[in-house]
């Protein structure tokens, strides 16, 4: 159970805690609940399902959230898209 | 003005003016740019967090979204199925259904890409969202948006942070006249006139993002769109007098010597 899991995060591979949940990941990286959203393997979770939701080796997980773009953009590869209104 | 609301899907907004989030020079710019603007709706895009240094302050931190209605777009989406993809996303991540959908045809003219537009809005339309589209100037696909249930369409003026102004203003006067529904003109405003150009010719609202963050001092060009887009909407309401070649004199000819 508590062996380590190799998972991709935002597209950065990462070795995790083994059986670690949803929650957990958003704890450790000191992310809020609220208002992001969290896809595994392309699929999108529900909220209420983020503290049982258990991370397996080789999961991709996507955590989004609302930016206003330009030149405050978060994340790689969206420096270079024209965002608007 | 405060009794002449805009009502999209049931839902009422105050502001007829809304306005996008990106290109600020901080969140307490983009803050208080909107204040000035007086928009009750502003657009934000949906990106990945950023896990390595969370010392980033959130927009949400600035932009209460009690206050505002948070729009999502699907900026940077040139597929049916990114499309689809960030307006599930922004829905699990948000409060709502309202999606502002693009889908972009071209990276140089960033011109909506309609067949995948419409496509993009037929799928979520049955999710429950309400979409929002914004689309090219053409009353015909107008049409069909409307006709696939979007409560509102948001056809642009020119491109994408062009800042050209209304490009074809009569395709603009067809389109409001071929839809029931409220038609908000988006992107490619450059300044006040256009704002209050668009409000004359009809639309319902005005959303803009470059015009104003790209200004010199976006502060003060937020309360002149303010400003533009209550003169226009006024305007319009008032009916202008119609445009004659000759002169018609305004002051008596009686009494004169």
């Amino acid at each position: 159970m508590d062996e380590t899991i190799r998972i991709q995060v935002n597209g950065e591979m990462k070795d995790w805690r083994g059986g670690m949940t949803v929650a957990d990941l958003l704890r450790e990286l000191e992310i809020a609940t609220d208002r992001v959203a969290v896809e595994v393997n392309l699929e999108i979770l529900d909220r209420t399902t983020f503290a049982e939701y258990r991370l397996r080796d080789g999961d991709r997980v996507e955590i989004m959230s609302f930016i206003g773009g330009g030149t405050l953009c978060i994340g790689e590869g969206t420096s270079m898209i024209a965002l608007h209104g | 003005m405060t009794d002449d609301r805009l009502i999209i899907a049931g839902r009422e907004f105050k502001s007829r003016l809304w306005v996008g989030t990106g290109k600020y020079k901080s969140f307490a710019e983009t803050q208080k740019a909107i204040e000035a603007s007086g928009a009750d709706v502003v657009t934000v895009a949906v990106r990945r967090v950023n896990i390595t240094d969370r010392s980033k302050e959130n927009l949400l931190d600035y932009i209460d979204p009690k206050k505002y209605t948070i729009l999502p777009n699907t900026a940077g989406c040139y597929t049916v199925e990114d499309a689809v993809r960030y307006s599930r996303l922004a829905r699990a991540a948000g409060v709502s259904d309202l999606v502002k959908l693009e889908v972009i045809g071209d990276e140089k003219t960033l011109f909506p890409d309609t067949a995948g537009l419409i496509e993009a809005a037929r799928i979520l339309i049955k999710e429950g969202f309400i979409v929002l589209p914004y689309t090219n100037d053409d009353p015909i696909v107008a049409k069909k948006l409307v006709d696939i249930g979007c409560p509102a369409v948001m056809p642009l003026a020119a491109p994408i942070g062009s800042g050209l102004g209304i490009r074809n203003p009569y395709n603009l006067k067809i389109l409001m006249e071929s839809v029931t529904v409220p038609v908000i003109v988006d992107a490619g405003v450059g300044t006040a006139s256009d704002a209050a150009l668009a409000m004359e010719y009809g639309a319902d609202a005005v959303l803009m993002n470059t015009a104003i963050a790209g200004a010199r001092d976006p502060i003060a060009m937020a309360e002149a769109m303010k400003y533009a887009v209550w003169a226009g909407r006024l305007a319009y309401k008032a009916g202008r007098i119609p445009k004659k070649l000759y002169a018609t004199a305004s002051s008596p000819i009686e009494g004169m010597l």
